[in-house]
């Protein structure tokens, strides 16, 4: 079976790879490129735990095909620190304990990044509901509602 | 001989703050490794076959067409795995039956739920080994089915096991069935209590089998060797117990397997057994391969353990100032497909918040045709708990006392002795009631259809076999390896700061690290909630092990005895000014010249750990319930726990928040869903249905401390409490907000509106 | 598997109607690629949609919208004027999935995959939305309400595709809204969906109405009895009560993991009551 060549970006860097027509962005991501810091949890959408932004706009990477991210801009939780900066929510999360086991902190990092581009300052109720899709089995949500609410706080600021 | 540190009562410098945990940063850039980012050159991709049947007997496998299959390299079946003997063994806190284990990670003689794994391929990459597991035929002669357990211990009930014969009663039974084993606990007399009382209520309560919902699917990966040795890379809780149950399983020596403990993505006491590593050995074996293995969330939720449904009646008798004169309760667990289930546990929880002269417990063990139940935070122990706190909040009612003033008046104390045998030394559990009646949050106004309730909880706690090493390096920095798993909690960050708080340094000074099997001896699994009591305990002796090498590398150094140095923020002193005039030597100068001085420094332990504190806690909720449509809103949610000691309390606060939603959960909306051929309906995160961030609002925390005298901090285990109460909980509150008693979980729209109907006062709106 | 992403509709439904296995259309493939996994579809051809211009408009035209089937619902949501004129179908946009989903999900996706409890299809239906199909034989016009037929069933023929959805202009003083059950306020699929739409003449009284209910039936209805118990009232108690007791009479549902049909049933009249309050709200503010 033939395989197809697709040119993306990821993380700002030009990548190519190849895949079969039916794997996910997800798969491709984890298997092909070896970058796992996208994490499965479902392989269904009901966890966000692969949560990726594609042209900017929040998805999970497991219901993406990896052919359909051709000439698209793909960010990955890899991408998320410039440099050794932590991005603010990263440091947020380490400051406020919004982590325990930490396999679905990747995705909603990726997730929270995408509220605060659109919403700076995002209510308790409308960081929430906009995290609603990332599951969490051990914070109870507290201190990542508090964290991400901070983080938004100190972006204001700057 | 049991190692019991004392609590020492001292001024902290690290204990009791909130560093940035040493795995924070991996976790929030995605460097962290977890089951299934672990790689390996030539690695294969293996799959498991399952059952599509609740209960059938497995006539004929056959595999040839799977193996010709191109990039197929191995399949294996009940044919590659030894027959176990009857031999039984701890693994976390259910104990395991090896006959059993062998046969639920690949089904022999019957399948025994659906999902029960039938066969496993390993090939060259996943999409193969997929359509290789669609090749393998398997002949089944269905059978009648069993799930819920008073059906299952009907006289005419399908049976599980032909060979079992309850165990636990006296004179044994003739015939087998599927009530494996009854365990009975009995204080005073309870029927002279009941005649004593002036108020006695007798409920029935049922409740679903609800999974611990990891977000991390199980994923080992095995490297299987010519000479006959293992490497298994997997996510687990207790690497040591896996190590045991795979050397077993597969008739190895335990020295020939190391086990490499990924990072944990969550576990809840489910990742405490072999699912996949013996099959992901036997198929590296067969294949000269190595294989990873990871589960679907589909797997995951067909066959691996959930927690028991069960049915319990309990049965409470009290006087009128409210002091309880008698308690009785039958608990009926499902074990899942094989016995163990945690009915021990649940009947020993069952009352022990309270100090009581008659008490008799009964609990059943019951095999059915569901997967196997695995531990869950408090094993049981919500379950038996949902029923007795229910009670007293009628009789609260009943009595005009308020809820909490009725517990105080039977609280277990100090000296307080348990129906199953143990005293308790010094426990929190009056301190929780009393902050909870000072706590402002039973002052805050309710509306219409919003009720509060309150419930409480207790769990034991362990301590168990530990290892640790503590190396001194070379520039006075310390690397800490620890065999007991950070099952995501932050006890690294927790053994650091106890080993700071011992050397005098600071926290970043010490990097905690887990050590594979190869590296330490025995630890036990991370269970129990014993994995900062009990690590913690070792890391203390391994650091003033360490502390003492020091001493008398500057006792050598300046020619003193050993007795006239000692230690004091990170510094070696002259005890007084009679052992003579020297410049303190920090642990970076005496590790710097350790070589000339005696050799490297570290310090060891190999203890078990005894002493561990029991823990206890109350809670408090507010919900409003939507009358016309059964929707229960959580509204506000409080939990008090006596920690013993918060080494770092917002980790302590987020053992309380995340456990307080996984109970709401488990009231609210999680159960398993079977249809009538007993497939399960809901096995994914869509239609089980975990709490979701806008689901519930924060939790608020109190942190009691009453340090248990057996700890050098005064630890107790904190993990495991704050999921007993909420069902009471919240079935309580519903009680408050709109008059009915919820005695079935989950109570979830469509049983609270029945609920509501059948009152008969959802008109009266 | 071949994968095709063509854009034009001329090219679409050529590869599809030259497609000589089973062939599916691609768009936010959030139920696709889950029925993929698991085996329950296995297409030969996959037909990805999103580069047809036309698919992924949201146009407007003397007040009358059309929504291009391609369109997300996270791009709904973000459109100001759609959501000033239609906020009962931004209402159903909204509660598909999680904002995840709702950044693949697409209308067109949600009608055709025809779940019977598809958030966004009772509230286009109450719109009286037209969804423009094209296919081997050209170009048609068919009721929202006539794409489902069943769960998973379309009247769609073989290499068909939803193009687009035109909705009609708005009257003045006209609100709808949509409401469903769920036990999660998020992340959820409907036990019960209901879709209010109505128009106030100049004196209050409701002048037009269209109800439609979800996860109530093997597809969404439309219900006519239900909508007649507002025409000609001041949707007062009275009439919320008959619009009520009409909804829960059209309800034909079964019993499943995610709710039993009494159950269904009584909250489809309760929400229908609700959706309604809130369609009015609407529009007397309009």
């Amino acid at each position: 079976m033939a395989r197809y060549h697709i040119t993306t970006t990821i993380n700002g860097d030009e990548v190519d790879f190849l895949c079969e027509s039916d794997q996910t962005l997800l798969s491709v991501l984890r298997d092909e490129l070896v970058m796992t810091g996208t994490k499965e949890g479902c392989g269904t959408g009901d966890c966000g735990a692969c949560s990726v932004t594609v042209d900017g706009r929040l998805m999970c990477s497991c219901l993406v095909l990896g052919v359909e991210v051709e000439g698209k801009r793909v960010e990955t939780i890899e991408g998320m620190a410039e440099g050794e900066e932590l991005h603010p929510l990263q440091r947020k999360f380490l400051e406020h304990a919004a982590l325990q086991c930490g396999i679905c902190t990747p995705g909603l990092l990726i997730a929270s990044r995408a509220l605060l581009e659109r919403n700076p300052d995002p209510t308790e109720t409308e960081i929430r509901y906009w995290l609603a899709g990332n599951l969490c089995r051990c914070t109870g949500y507290h201190k990542i509602v508090e964290a991400v609410a901070d983080a938004a706080r100190e972006m204001r600021e700057v | 001989m049991a190692t019991m540190l004392k609590y020492e009562d001292k001024d902290l410098k690290v204990v009791g703050t909130r560093p940035i945990r040493p795995d924070g940063v991996d976790k929030v850039t995605g460097r962290a490794r977890y089951g299934a980012d672990i790689n390996l050159p030539g690695q294969l991709y293996g799959r498991v076959v399952r059952s599509p049947h609740a209960h059938a007997r497995v006539l004929a496998i056959r595999t040839d067409k799977a193996e010709a299959l191109k990039g197929v390299k191995a399949v294996v079946t009940r044919d590659d795995f030894p027959e176990m003997p009857v031999e039984f063994a701890a693994a976390g806190e259910l104990i395991v039956n090896f006959r059993d284990v062998t046969r639920n990670m690949m089904a022999r003689e019957k399948v025994l739920y659906d999902g029960h794994p039938v066969a496993a391929v390993a090939a060259t990459s996943d999409a193969v080994a997929r359509r290789a597991a669609r090749l393998i035929e398997v002949d089944y002669e269905v059978l009648p089915h069993v799930i819920d357990p008073v059906q299952a211990m009907a006289e005419d009930a399908p049976l599980l096991h032909e060979e079992q014969i309850t165990e636990g009663v006296d004179p044994a039974p003739e015939k087998p069935s599927n009530l494996a084993k009854v365990f009975n606990f009995a204080k005073g007399d309870v029927e002279k209590g009941f005649a004593e009382a002036d108020l006695v209520i007798e409920r029935e309560f049922n409740t679903k089998p609800v999974h611990q919902g990891y977000i991390e699917p199980q994923a080992s990966l095995a490297s299987y060797t010519e000479d006959g040795q293992v490497e298994v890379y997997t996510a687990t809780q207790g690497h040591f117990v896996i190590r045991a149950q795979c050397a077993k399983l597969l008739q190895m020596d335990i020295s020939k397997i190391r086990v490499i403990p990924t990072e944990l993505g969550g576990g809840f006491g489910g990742k405490n057994n072999v699912y996949l590593e013996p099959l992901a050995i036997v198929l590296s074996r067969k294949s000269n391969r190595p294989v990873k293995m990871t589960m679907s969330r589909e797997d995951v939720f067909r066959s691996t353990g959930p927690t028991s449904g069960a049915h319990t009646r309990i049965k409470i008798g009290c006087r009128k100032d409210g002091r309880i004169t008698a308690a009785e309760a039958q608990l009926d667990f499902q074990a899942g497909a094989f016995a163990g289930s945690s009915v021990p546990m649940a009947s020993m929880c069952t009352f022990t918040r309270y100090d009581l002269e008659n008490v008799k417990v009964t609990g059943n063990d019951i095999t059915v045709n569901r997967p196997k139940v695995a531990a869950y935070r408090a094993p049981g122990a919500p379950i038996s708990i949902f029923g007795v706190e229910s009670i007293l909040d009628e009789m609260a009612i009943e009595l005009g006392i308020d809820p909490i003033e009725l517990r105080m008046r039977n609280a277990a104390k100090e000296g307080t002795q348990t129906y199953y045998g143990p005293t308790f030394g010094p426990i929190g559990y009056e301190d929780t009631l009393k902050k909870a009646l000072e706590h402002p949050h039973l002052k805050e106004p309710l509306g219409p259809d919003q009720g509060r309730g309150i419930a409480t909880g207790f769990w034991f706690n362990i301590g168990k076999e530990t290892t640790t090493t503590l190396n001194v390096n070379e520039d006075g920095t310390v690397t800490v390896i620890l065999g007991t798993i950070d099952v995501a909690g932050g006890s690294r960050a927790a053994m650091a700061m106890m080993v700071a708080e011992e050397l005098g340094i600071d926290v970043d000074r010490v990097r905690p690290q887990i050590g594979d099997t190869q590296a330490l001896g025995f630890n036990f699994v991370t269970a129990g909630s014993r994995g900062t009591f009990a690590s913690g305990m070792a890391v203390t002796v391994a650091a003033r092990k360490a502390i003492d090498t020091m001493r008398e590398r500057a006792a050598r150094t300046w020619d003193v005895p050993v007795d006239g140095v000692v230690w004091e923020d990170g510094h070696a002193r002259p005890a007084s000014s009679n052992v003579g005039e020297f410049e303190p030597l920090s642990i970076a100068e005496i590790a710097r010249k350790s070589g000339m001085t005696g050799g490297p420094i570290a310090g060891h332990a190999e203890i078990t750990a005894e002493g561990a504190g029991p823990g206890f806690g109350t809670h408090i909720v507010d919900v409003e319930v939507d009358r016309k449509t059964g929707l229960v809103k959580i509204l506000r949610y409080t939990v008090i726990q006596d920690t013993g000691k918060a080494i770092h309390p917002a980790y302590v606060e987020g053992q309380f928040q995340g456990g307080a939603v996984q109970g709401i959960g488990w009231a609210l909306n999680e159960e398993y869903i079977y249809d009538e051929n007993g497939t399960l309906q809901n096995p994914g995160f869509l239609d089980y249905r975990v709490p979701v961030a806008s689901d519930v609002p924060f939790i608020g925390t109190e942190i009691v401390e009453v340090p248990n005298p057996n700890h050098p901090y005064g630890v107790r285990g904190i993990g495991e409490v704050p999921i007993i109460p909420p069902i009471a909980a919240i079935s309580n509150a519903i009680h408050d907000a709109i008059g009915i008693r919820l005695r079935e979980q989950p109570m979830s729209p469509p049983k609270v509106l029945k609920a509501i109907r059948e009152a008969g006062n959802g008109a009266a709106e | 598997m071949r994968y095709e992403a063509p854009g034009s509709l001329d090219a679409a439904t050529r590869l599809l109607a030259d497609a000589e296995g089973a062939a599916r259309v691609l768009a936010g493939g959030t139920d696709l690629l889950i029925q993929m996994r698991g085996d329950i579809v296995e297409p030969e051809l996959l037909v990805d949609i999103k580069n047809i211009d036309e698919m992924r408009e949201i146009a407007e035209e003397q007040g009358r919208f059309r929504i291009g089937a391609a369109v997300t619902g996270m791009e709904i949501m973000e459109h100001e004027a759609f959501n000033a004129a239609w906020p009962g179908i931004v209402d159903g946009a909204k509660l598909i999935g999680s904002i995840q989903i709702r950044g693949r999900a697409t209308l067109g996706g949600n009608l055709c995959n025809a779940s019977p409890a598809a958030d966004s299809v009772p509230a286009l239906i109450a719109a009286g939305a037209v969804a423009s199909v094209i296919g081997p034989d050209g170009r048609r016009s068919a009721p929202v309400e006539e794409i489902a037929t069943g769960p998973g069933q379309t009247s769609l023929k073989t290499g068909e595709i939803v193009v687009s959805f035109d909705l009609p202009e708005r009257p003045p003083r006209s609100g709808d809204a949509y409401l469903r059950f769920t036990p999660r306020t998020e992340m959820d699929i409907a036990v019960v969906g209901v879709g209010v739409n109505l128009t106030l003449d100049g004196s209050g009284v409701c002048s037009a109405a269209r109800v439609s209910l979800g996860a109530v039936a093997e597809r969404p209805l439309s219900v006519e009895e239900a909508a007649a118990a507002l025409v000609g009232t001041r949707v007062d108690d009275d009439a919320l009560a008959k619009l009520s007791k009409a909804a829960s009479e059209a309800c034909r549902p079964i019993d499943d993991k995610r709710g039993t049909k009494e159950f269904r049933i009584e909250v489809a009249g309760v929400l229908a009551e609700r959706a309604a309050r809130i369609a009015l709200e609407r529009a007397e503010q309009r």
